[in-house]
C-alpha cells in the first residue's frame, strides 16, 4: 500500500465532514461534523510529515489540536446559549436574516 | 456679337443710391415688424410709402444709366464686408447693370401698385400692418436677389424671398389649407435651395470665390464637365422657385395666399428670379449646350403642362397660376435657346410681369365682388357690374394671348421665332411646342374670360347667406389695374420699337442672330392662326348661348380629368417621395420603440427580473450559505488548477 | 507517565517505516481495516438520527487516526489524539448533549429545497479535486520518522525542541487562545440570578405553610434510598420502622417505571445463637422484615 492512501482517506473524511455540516439541522452534529474535518486534515499533516521526514507537520497538528479544543469549548457554550434562550438546538431556526 | 466680359466699375456718385433701394423696403420691413401693433394706424402708408420711394431711387438711376454710353452701365458698389474669414471672401455688395436696372424697376413698379392695391383689399383683415411688413420684407429680398454681385449675397435673397413667400402664402395661418399650401411652398423650394447651394458650393471650388467677377471670368478656363454639373445644379434651383417641372407641384397651391400675394410674388416677380438666375449665369451656360439643351426642354414641358393644367381649373386664380407656370415656361425655353434668346425672355418676364399682375389684381377685384368666391362656375355676366375689371382684365387677356399690337404679341412671338431658329431637331421640337403652347394659351384665357365676364348670371348665395352683389372695386385697388393695363398694352410695343430692349440688354447677356428656316412673318401668321383657333374652340365651348356653362363641373374626358389633379404631378410626388418618407419614419419609429427601447427597457427589466429572482438566495438558512461558500471554495480552487495545470 | 510513553514508542517502532513508497504487510492490514471503521464511522456520524449515537461514531472513528497517527511514527500525536480529543472533547459534547436534549431525534427530511442533492454534488465534487490533487502531484518517496525522532532521541523530545524552539511564539499564542476560550466558556454559560436564592430558612418556612393548608405535604426530610436497608443502591428502597418499605424514598422516575428493586427477607438466625442474647449477632431478617430488638 502507498502510503498516499493515508492523503485520500484524509480527503474522504474530509468531504463526509463536508456534507454532514451541510446536511444535518442540530447544530452539536453540525460541529461534530466540523470536528471531523479538523480530523481529517491532521491526518494529512502527519502523513506529510512522514513523507518529508520532519516534524513540522506534526507540530502543526498538535496546534490544530489546541485551537480545536478551544474552539469547541467556546462553540459549545455558544449552543447552549442559544439554546436557554430559544428551546431549539437547530441551525434552521436562526432564519431571520433574509430577503 | 460677342458674349460680354464682366468688368464693372466700382460705383460713385449717383450710383451710390443703389444700397438705398435695398434699405428702404428692408427698414420699412424691420420697423412694421419690430414695432407691433403701435404700428397698425400707419403700417400700410409707411410700407406703401418704402415701396415707392424704392422705386423712385430705381427711376433716377435708371436715368443716370441711361445717360452712360452703352458699354459703360455695369457699377459694382462694395457695401460692407459680409464674411472676414481669410482664404474666404464673401461681400456684402450691390451690382447695377442693365439687367438688375431691368429688374430692380419691374420689381419696385409692379410692387408699389400692388402695395397700393394691398391698402383697399386688405382693407378689413386685422394683421393688415404685418401683410405690409412681409411685403416690403418681400421686396428688400428681392432687390437683394437682383441686385447681388456674388452668388452667396444672391443665395441669401434667395432664401429671403423664400420665407416671404411662406409667411404670405400662409397669411391666414387659421386656414390649415393655407398653411399647408405655405409648408409645400417652402418644402418643394428647400429642394431646389440644395441644388443652388451646390452651385455655389462648386463655384467656390473650382473659381476659388463666389463673385460675379470670378465666375464669369474664370469659367471660360474651367473644365468642361464642371461647368456642366454647375449648370445642371443651376437649373434645379431655377425649377423650384419658377414652379418648373418636376418641382412645379406648390405654385397651384400657393394661390391660398391673399391675391395681391399671388400677383406680386406668384406672377410678376419670384417666380421668375429663376430666369433671372440663368440669364445672370449666362457665361455658364454659354460654355455648355448640354446644361442649355435640358433647360429648354424643361421649359418646353412646362410650358405645355401649365397650359393643360390651365385648361381644366374652374378655380379663376389656379388657371391663371396654370397660366403663369406656361408662361414662364416660355420664359425658361428662351432663356436656354441661347444668346439668341436672352433678351427675349427678359422682354417676355416684363410683359408678363405687367398682364399677369394686371389679370391677378383683376381676378382679386371680380372675388372682391362675389363674396370671395373663386369658383368661375359661379361668376356670370359681370361685365355690366365691374366695367372697369373687365376692361383691365380684358387687355391684359389680350396681350397674354398674344394679340398684337398688345405686350404680349411682341414678346411671344420672338421666342417662337428663336425657339425656330435652333435649328435641327431641336429647333422644330421646340418650335412646334411653342406655337402649340400658344394655341392652348388662346384656349383657356378665352374659357376664363367668357366664364367670368360673358353668358348668364350663375351667381349663388355664399355661406352666410349673403347673395352676391358684384360691384366695382374702389379706386385703391382700380387705379393700380389701369397702370398696369396701361402696360399691358404699351410695354411690349415700346420695346420693340428699334429693338430698344434688344439693345438696352445686349451689352450683358450678348445677342445672336438666328436664322429660322421659317420667315418671320410666315411664323406670325402661323401664330395667330393658332391663336385664333383656340379663341374660336373656346367661344364655341362656352360663348354660345345654346351651350350654357353647366353650375356643376361635367365629368369630363381623361385628360380633363388628369388636368384637374394638375396632371398627376402632386400624386406622384406622394407616392414616390412622401410615402417613401413615411415608411421610412415608421421604420426607424418602430425601431427606436422596440428596438432602442426594447434593448433599453428589456436590460432594465432583465435586470429587475433577475434581482428578484437572486434575492431568494438569500432564504436565511445557514445551511445554504454554508453550501455557497463550500460551492464557491470548489469552484475556486478547481479554477485555480485549472490554470496552474 | 513517561514510562508507558516510552513503552508506546518502542511498541511503536515496529511499524515506523524506513524511506518506503510502499509499506509493510501490518500498517498495509491496520490502514485498511482502519480506513473502513474510518469511513464508516463517518457515515454514521453524518446519517444517525439520534446525535448521540452521532457522538460515538465520532469517537470511533478519532481513535483509528490516533492509531493512524501512532502507525506513522507520531506517537506522542496519537496518544494526545486519544486523550485531548476524544477523551476531553468528545466529552464535552456528550454532556451537552446530555444538557441540551437527546431525546428527540431529529428528522431527516430536509426542509430546504435542493440542499440535499446539491450538498452532495459539491461535496462529491470537492472530493474529486482534492483526491484529484493528490494522484497529480509529485509526492516523492516517503522519508519515514525514523531519522527525525531519533534526533533528540525519541519523538517526544524531538517534538519538544521543535516546540519550544521554533514554534515558541505560537505556543504562547495558542495558550492565550485557549486562555480566551476558558473565558468566553464561563461567560457565556453563566446564568445571572435575577431573583435572590432562597435560603434554607426560607425553605423550610415555604414548606411549612404548605403543610398548614395540605396534611399531606411531607415536612421531613425524606429518607435516602436504602436506608435500613441491604443495599444503597438508588432503587433500593428504604425500611421504615415497621419494616414497609418507604415508597418515598425512590425516585419518582424509576418509581413509575416500576423499578423499584424488592428486598430480600433477611434469614432467621440461628437456635445457638439466639440463646446468647448479647454480643452483635449477624443481621438476620426474619421473614417478616419486622425490626427485631437485638439487643438491650
Amino acid at each position: 500500500m502507498n502510503p498516499d492512501s493515508y492523503l485520500y482517506l484524509s480527503a474522504i473524511l474530509f468531504s463526509l465532514g463536508a456534507l454532514g455540516v451541510l446536511i444535518r439541522r442540530d447544530a452539536i452534529v453540525v460541529f461534530m461534523c466540523i470536528e471531523l474535518m479538523l480530523n481529517a486534515a491532521n491526518l494529512a499533516f502527519v502523513t506529510f510529515s512522514r513523507m518529508h521526514g520532519r516534524l513540522d507537520g506534526q507540530i502543526f497538528a498538535f496546534f490544530t489540536m489546541v485551537v480545536a479544543a478551544a474552539e469547541v469549548v467556546v462553540g459549545l457554550a455558544i449552543i447552549i446559549t442559544v439554546f436557554r434562550t430559544r428551546r431549539s438546538a437547530s441551525v434552521d431556526d436562526a432564519n431571520l436574516l433574509k430577503y | 456679337m460677342p458674349p460680354s466680359t464682366y468688368a464693372p466699375v466700382a460705383a460713385t456718385g449717383v450710383f451710390t443710391l443703389t444700397a438705398w433701394v435695398v434699405a428702404l423696403p428692408m427698414i420699412g420691413a424691420a420697423i412694421l415688424l419690430l414695432g407691433g401693433k403701435r404700428t397698425n394706424a400707419w403700417g400700410h402708408l409707411l410700407g406703401c410709402l418704402a415701396a415707392l420711394g424704392s422705386f423712385a431711387l430705381g427711376a433716377v438711376l435708371f436715368f443716370s444709366l441711361l445717360g452712360k454710353p452703352g458699354d459703360a452701365r455695369s457699377y459694382d458698389q462694395h457695401v460692407y464686408t459680409w464674411i472676414p474669414v481669410p482664404g474666404f471672401s464673401a461681400d456684402a455688395g450691390f451690382h447695377l447693370d442693365q439687367l438688375s436696372m431691368t429688374f430692380v424697376l419691374l420689381i419696385t413698379g409692379v410692387g408699389s401698385l400692388i402695395h397700393i392695391y394691398s391698402v383697399g383689399y386688405m382693407a378689413h383683415d386685422d394683421n393688415r400692418r404685418k401683410f405690409f411688413a412681409y411685403l416690403n420684407l418681400f421686396l428688400a429680398a428681392m432687390l437683394v436677389l437682383v441686385l447681388a454681385n456674388n452668388y452667396l449675397l444672391l443665395y441669401a435673397g434667395w432664401e429671403g424671398v423664400g420665407l416671404a413667400s411662406y409667411l404670405l402664402i400662409g397669411f391666414w395661418q387659421h386656414k390649415p389649407s393655407a398653411a399647408v399650401a405655405a409648408k409645400k411652398a417652402f418644402i418643394v423650394n428647400r429642394v431646389g435651395d440644395v441644388g443652388l447651394s451646390i452651385a455655389v458650393m462648386l463655384m467656390y471650388t473650382t473659381f476659388g470665390g463666389f463673385a460675379f467677377t470670378d465666375v464669369f471670368n474664370k469659367a471660360p478656363g474651367a473644365d468642361r464637365d464642371t461647368i456642366l454639373g454647375i449648370g445642371l445644379m443651376l437649373l434645379l434651383g431655377a425649377c423650384a422657385k419658377s414652379a418648373q417641372f418636376p418641382l412645379q407641384s406648390w405654385l397651384l397651391d400657393a394661390m391660398e395666399g391673399p391675391t395681391p400675394v399671388s400677383a406680386l410674388i406668384h406672377a410678376a416677380t419670384m417666380v421668375t428670379a429663376g430666369v433671372y438666375l440663368i440669364v445672370r449665369s449666362h457665361v455658364i451656360f454659354d460654355i455648355s449646350p448640354n446644361a442649355r439643351l435640358l433647360v429648354t426642354i424643361v421649359g418646353a414641358i412646362t410650358l405645355m403642362m401649365g397650359a393643360i393644367i390651365g385648361c381644366a381649373k374652374d378655380d379663376i386664380k389656379k388657371a391663371l397660376a396654370g397660366s403663369t407656370m406656361s408662361q414662364i415656361g416660355y420664359m425658361v425655353l428662351g432663356a436656354g435657346l441661347g444668346p439668341i434668346g436672352y433678351v427675349f425672355a427678359i422682354m417676355h418676364l416684363v410683359t408678363h410681369g405687367f398682364f399677369k399682375a394686371g389679370l391677378f389684381l383683376g381676378a382679386g377685384s371680380v372675388m372682391h365682388g362675389m363674396n370671395d368666391d373663386v369658383d368661375m362656375r359661379h361668376y356670370g355676366a359681370l361685365r355690366k357690374y365691374m366695367p372697369v375689371t373687365y376692361v383691365t382684365f380684358g387687355l391684359g387677356y389680350l396681350a397674354i394671348i398674344g394679340c398684337p399690337p398688345f405686350s404680349g404679341f411682341w414678346s411671344k412671338d420672338k421666342i417662337i421665332e428663336a425657339a425656330f431658329a435652333q435649328g435641327g431637331t431641336s429647333g422644330w421640337v421646340l418650335g412646334c411646342t411653342a406655337l402649340l403652347g400658344a394655341l392652348i394659351t388662346a384656349f383657356y384665357m378665352t374659357r376664363v374670360m367668357l366664364m367670368t365676364f360673358f353668358g348668364e348670371k350663375r351667381w349663388v348665395e355664399d355661406e352666410q347667406g349673403h347673395e352676391a352683389h358684384p360691384h366695382e372695386s374702389p379706386k385703391s385697388m382700380t387705379i393700380p389695374m389701369i397702370l398696369l393695363a396701361v402696360g399691358s398694352v404699351f410695354a411690349g410695343g415700346l420695346f420693340s420699337i428699334g429693338s430698344s430692349f434688344a439693345n438696352w440688354l445686349e451689352p450683358v447677356t450678348g445677342r445672336a442672330e438666328g436664322h429660322s428656316p421659317i420667315n418671320t412673318t410666315v411664323l406670325s401668321v402661323i401664330t395667330l392662326v393658332a391663336v385664333a383657333l383656340g379663341v374660336g374652340y373656346a367661344w364655341r365651348l362656352y360663348g354660345t348661348r345654346t351651350r350654357p356653362v353647366p353650375a356643376l363641373a361635367p365629368a369630363g374626358s381623361p385628360l380633363t380629368r388628369a388636368a384637374r389633379r394638375d396632371l398627376y404631378g402632386d400624386a406622384f410626388n406622394e407616392a414616390a417621395f412622401m410615402r417613401t418618407g413615411q415608411w421610412l419614419t415608421r421604420l426607424l419609429v418602430y425601431f427606436d420603440l422596440r428596438g432602442v427601447d426594447g434593448v433599453v427597457n428589456g436590460v432594465a427589466a432583465g435586470l429587475g427580473g433577475s434581482s428578484s429572482r437572486f434575492r431568494r438566495l438569500q432564504n436565511g438558512f445557514v445551511r445554504s450559505y454554508a453550501l455557497s461558500m463550500f460551492g464557491g471554495a470548489a469552484l475556486l480552487i478547481a479554477a485555480l488548477l485549472l490554470v496552474k495545470a | 507517565m513517561s514510562a508507558a510513553l516510552l513503552a508506546t514508542q518502542s511498541a511503536a517502532t515496529h511499524l515506523l517505516a524506513g524511506p518506503v513508497t510502499s509499506t509493510g504487510g501490518g500498517e498495509t492490514f491496520l490502514f485498511w481495516v482502519g480506513a473502513s471503521i474510518s469511513v464508516l464511522g463517518a457515515l454514521g456520524l453524518i446519517f444517525s438520527k439520534k446525535a448521540v449515537h452521532s457522538a460515538l461514531c465520532l469517537a470511533g472513528v478519532m481513535i483509528c487516526l490516533a492509531l493512524f497517527y501512532m502507525a506513522q511514527g507520531a506517537v506522542f500525536l496519537g496518544v494526545v489524539q486519544i486523550v485531548v480529543y476524544t477523551g476531553a472533547i468528545m466529552m464535552l459534547f456528550l454532556f451537552v448533549l446530555m444538557l441540551i436534549g437527546i431525546d428527540a431525534p431529529e428528522s431527516l427530511t430536509e426542509t430546504i429545497r435542493g440542499q440535499r442533492w446539491a450538498a452532495v454534488l459539491v461535496a462529491v465534487l470537492f472530493g474529486a479535486i482534492l483526491i484529484g490533487v493528490f494522484a497529480h502531484a509529485k509526492l516523492g518517496p516517503f522519508a519515514g520518522m525514523d531519522q527525525a525522532n531519533a534526533a533528540a532521541g525519541g519523538n517526544v523530545p524531538s517534538l519538544a525542541h521543535l516546540l519550544f524552539a521554533r514554534y515558541f511564539w505560537a505556543f504562547e499564542v495558542s495558550s492565550a487562545v485557549l486562555i480566551t476560550s476558558a473565558l468566553g466558556a464561563m461567560v457565556l454559560a453563566h446564568r445571572e440570578r435575577v431573583t435572590a436564592r432562597r435560603t434554607q430558612k426560607e425553605l423550610a418556612a415555604d414548606r411549612f405553610k404548605r403543610y398548614s393548608k395540605d396534611p399531606s405535604v411531607i415536612v421531613t426530610p425524606m429518607p435516602n434510598p436504602g436506608v435500613y436497608a441491604q443495599h444503597n443502591a438508588v432503587d433500593t428502597p428504604a425500611l421504615l420502622p415497621d419494616g414497609s418499605i418507604a415508597q418515598l424514598s425512590v425516585n419518582a422516575t424509576l418509581r413509575a417505571q416500576g423499578e423499584v428493586r424488592g428486598i430480600t427477607p433477611l434469614p432467621v438466625p440461628l437456635p445457638h445463637e439466639a440463646a446468647d442474647g448479647d454480643g452483635a449477632s449477624p443481621a438476620g431478617a426474619n421473614g417478616s422484615g419486622r425490626h427485631e430488638e437485638v439487643g438491650a
